[in-house]
């Protein structure tokens, strides 16, 4: 094995604080960044740890106040590493080889810290290796650790085993990484996706940040992935070939529905008691329309006095409710049913992208992806449990994508909504989400701590950045190190998925060669591939 | 070639006081010699030099006044040569195991690791026996008796002109060194370290071996 450069000695520290390192005079502060891996050589076994702070600091303080004439090189090379010096934080977070045991159970969780005056090196990349695993041909990786060209591989199959978030604030590439782990769940086929895409990014094509056009998952992989739609129209404008042009009927919204949307909506709690008064009255499927179609004053004071409510509540709810017609995919009768499409596609194993074409607004989005994805809920509960009664197959695991998600996981709606149960309850029923959102702390707590793995872009707001850390360890040194990544492609990882926290350079996404290392080929190729498998076999 | 220089008129564990052969010629303030005790070589740093008479409570006296030059002085009183002496001290600074008796055929250093031999870099067992030759080192011994800076945690005990003789004698050996600057700066972190706290002793040292 190649000896990686000796960064200096471990000098102090505890299990909970993480250690300190004294720098090597032969090594410069200037050299070392935040996030990146070490290892340190204990008297028993071998840790692996990532940088977490930098720190200066001198022998004695009347260097401080009276510093010496550093002017002079020589001086000044006498005195760094001696009398000055830089001390590293380091979190160790696993013990690798070492002992037979630990070779052959491989990287563990720290249970306690090297000894005094350990030494400290990079990490190697066959360090690197051993904890994030060995990435094979045709196995998804997320990127590569700083400074490094080791993959890291995200395992798909144990990611969508939990909930996931994906986070950071506007412009950190949270599309490019979710594109990203999308392509890993479909390509490993470790679930199926159905992704509520309010922007139109990930069905056919989007576009980057300077504006250049990237492909997106159908044009990548045309035939695991369908283009759903709410705006045909639109789609049709675009050139984006779709396989399903969704509808909803008013007879498939429930109260539940509008329930969800009473703050966007600005609904009050009378207004929403009043939706299951309707719904009671006229029917679960009918009460949207007939109550939509009263028009004369006086039909619906009738109505508001006949349920006991308040005139002026029924007139709100009215003009409120009034105001979902002009959403275009709404129609008195859908001509066919989404649901049971997007059912039998997720069937087959394809994955399906809801674009939501120019229904951009959050009414829009909260309301479409919380009916359907009830509906879908309740089949997949429906059938697992059969399958666990009755031994048959269970349905494919889905992984349900969401942006915004901070507007349907709020402390106040997380109780209610489906996606609250849907990422409490774990993959009991097959079903997890991948959450996408700017602002963290806008979730709910509990929901936040069932998330898995999480993913998060740069993030500066100190409560987005309490909110992803809570509970993980080495909270206040990953803060550190979450607060400065950079803007573009780069990326903290931790929780499930990863033994330890990471961060990553993520690869690259939207060249011609990173469509390729994706798996995408040419039709020309494909053309090619096809004629070679004919002269084969004849 | 170590070239001889004096004999030893003093000795301690610690430091050994010789002789010159030759008036005013003593060996350069902070050069390193060596001597003898049986099997051990003896190294030493020249901490101080002196010219006195030989008999203590003569002092000399001035004679210059109708001289032109100082070297006529000498010339019209021979006897001044036998009447004086020239003394000087070294502070031990290592030893060197199983080589003594041969330094005469041989020369200067030729390798720690030469059968039987070993340099430390701490006090011998034995002080230098009186009559001793006292050798300058040349080129050679002193590059490898520095090869390790141990000794310099001796010098930096070594009482009031202990800076003084430090940066002298860094400056002597790292003349001789093949990279001189890399030497001095190796030296320099060392003394950073022995030195701790006493930044300002560090550095008035270190403006003193300034390259």
């Amino acid at each position: 094995m190649m000896e990686e450069r000796r960064l200096g000695i471990v000098v102090s520290g505890s299990l909970a604080r993480g250690v300190e390192v004294r720098l090597d005079g032969a090594v410069s502060v200037e050299d070392i960044a935040v996030g990146r891996y070490v290892t340190i050589e204990g008297e028993k076994r071998r840790f692996f740890g990532m940088i977490t702070d930098v720190t200066l600091d001198a022998i004695d303080q009347r260097l401080m106040t009276t510093p010496p004439d550093v002017s002079d090189p020589f001086i000044a090379e006498v005195l760094s590493g001696t009398s000055t010096f830089g001390r590293l934080h380091i979190l160790p977070s696993l013990t690798i080889g070492g002992d037979a045991l630990s070779l052959l159970e491989g990287p563990q969780q720290v249970k306690t810290v090297p000894t005094h005056f350990s030494v400290v090196h990079e990490a190697s990349e066959q360090d690197v290796e051993r904890v994030f695993g060995q990435v094979e041909e045709k196995q998804f990786y997320i990127g590569t650790p700083l400074d490094m060209e080791t993959r890291v591989r995200l395992n798909p199959g144990e990611l969508v085993k939990r909930s996931n978030g994906i986070f950071g604030k506007s412009g950190t590439g949270k599309t490019f990484l979710a594109r990203l782990i999308l392509i890993g769940i479909l390509q490993e086929e470790a679930a199926v996706n159905l992704v509520f895409d309010m922007h139109s990014e990930y069905g056919w094509e989007g576009t980057s940040e300077e504006g250049r056009k990237v492909k997106a998952l159908k044009q990548l992989f045309p035939s695991k992935v369908a283009v759903f739609t709410l705006d045909e129209e639109g789609a049709r404008r675009r050139k984006v070939s779709t396989d399903f042009v969704v509808e909803i009927g008013y007879d498939e919204i429930e109260p539940e529905d509008i329930a969800m949307l009473r703050e966007t909506l600005g609904l009050t709690d009378a207004a929403v008691q009043a939706t299951y008064r309707l719904a009671r009255r006229f029917g679960e499927r009918k009460w949207l329309e007939s109550f939509l179609a009263m028009e004369s004053r006086e039909e619906m004071n009738e109505l508001a006095q006949s349920l006991q409510e308040h005139e002026a509540t029924m007139a709100a709810l009215h003009r409120r409710l009034d105001s979902l017609r002009r959403l275009r995919f709404l129609v008195p009768q859908a001509r066919d049913n989404a649901i049971q499409r997007i059912l039998e596609y997720l069937d087959r194993g394809m994955n399906v992208v809801l674009e939501f074409g120019r229904y951009t607004d959050i009414v829009a989005y909260m309301l479409v992806a919380n009916l359907l994805t009830r509906r879908i809920h309740a089949q997949y509960r429906e059938r697992m449990e059969r399958a666990m009664g009755e031994d048959i197959a269970s349905p494919r695991p889905l992984v349900i994508t969401i942006e915004e998600a901070h507007k349907f996981l709020s402390h106040e709606l997380a109780g209610q909504t489906i996606f609250g149960t849907i990422a409490r309850e774990m993959r009991k029923y097959n079903v997890t989400l991948l959450v996408i959102d700017q602002r963290p702390s806008g979730i709910d707590e509990e929901v936040m701590s069932q998330i898995g793995t999480k993913i998060t872009c740069l993030l500066d707001n100190e409560r987005d950045i309490d909110s992803v850390l809570t509970g993980v360890s080495g909270k206040s040194e990953l803060k550190a190190v979450l607060a400065k990544l950079d803007t573009k492609q780069q990326t903290l990882i931790f929780g499930h998925a990863v033994p330890m926290p990471v961060v990553v350079r993520t690869r690259e996404y939207g060249s011609p060669q990173s469509y390729k290392e994706l798996g995408f080929r040419e039709a020309l190729e494909l053309k090619k591939q096809a004629e070679e498998d004919k002269d084969l076999w004849g | 070639m170590s070239s001889k220089i004096g004999e030893v008129i003093e000795a301690s564990t610690g430091e050994f006081t010789a002789q010159c052969y030759e008036l005013h010629r003593p060996p350069p303030f902070g050069s390193l010699v060596k001597t003898r005790e049986g099997e051990v070589e003896i190294y030493g740093v020249v901490s101080r030099a002196e010219t006195t008479s030989i008999e203590q409570g003569r002092r000399p006296i001035a004679r210059g006044r109708e001289e032109k030059e100082e070297e006529d002085i000498y010339r019209a009183s021979p006897q001044l040569e036998k009447l004086l002496r020239t003394d000087f001290t070294a502070l031990v600074v290592g030893h060197r195991e199983g080589r003594g008796g041969r330094e005469s055929e041989k020369g200067g250093g030729s390798g720690e690791t030469e059968k039987g031999e070993k340099l430390h870099h701490y006090l011998p067992p034995r002080p230098a026996r009186i009559h001793s030759f006292v050798y300058l080192c040349d080129r050679e011994e002193a590059v490898q008796f520095s090869q390790s800076l141990d000794f310099l945690s001796i010098l930096v005990g070594a009482g009031v002109q202990a800076d003084e003789l430090i940066a002298a004698s860094l400056r002597h050996v790292a003349a001789e060194q093949p990279d001189p600057q890399d030497f001095l700066i190796r030296s320099g972190k060392e003394l950073a370290v022995l030195l701790g706290g006493e930044t300002n002793r560090l550095n008035t040292i270190l403006r003193r071996i300034k390259w």
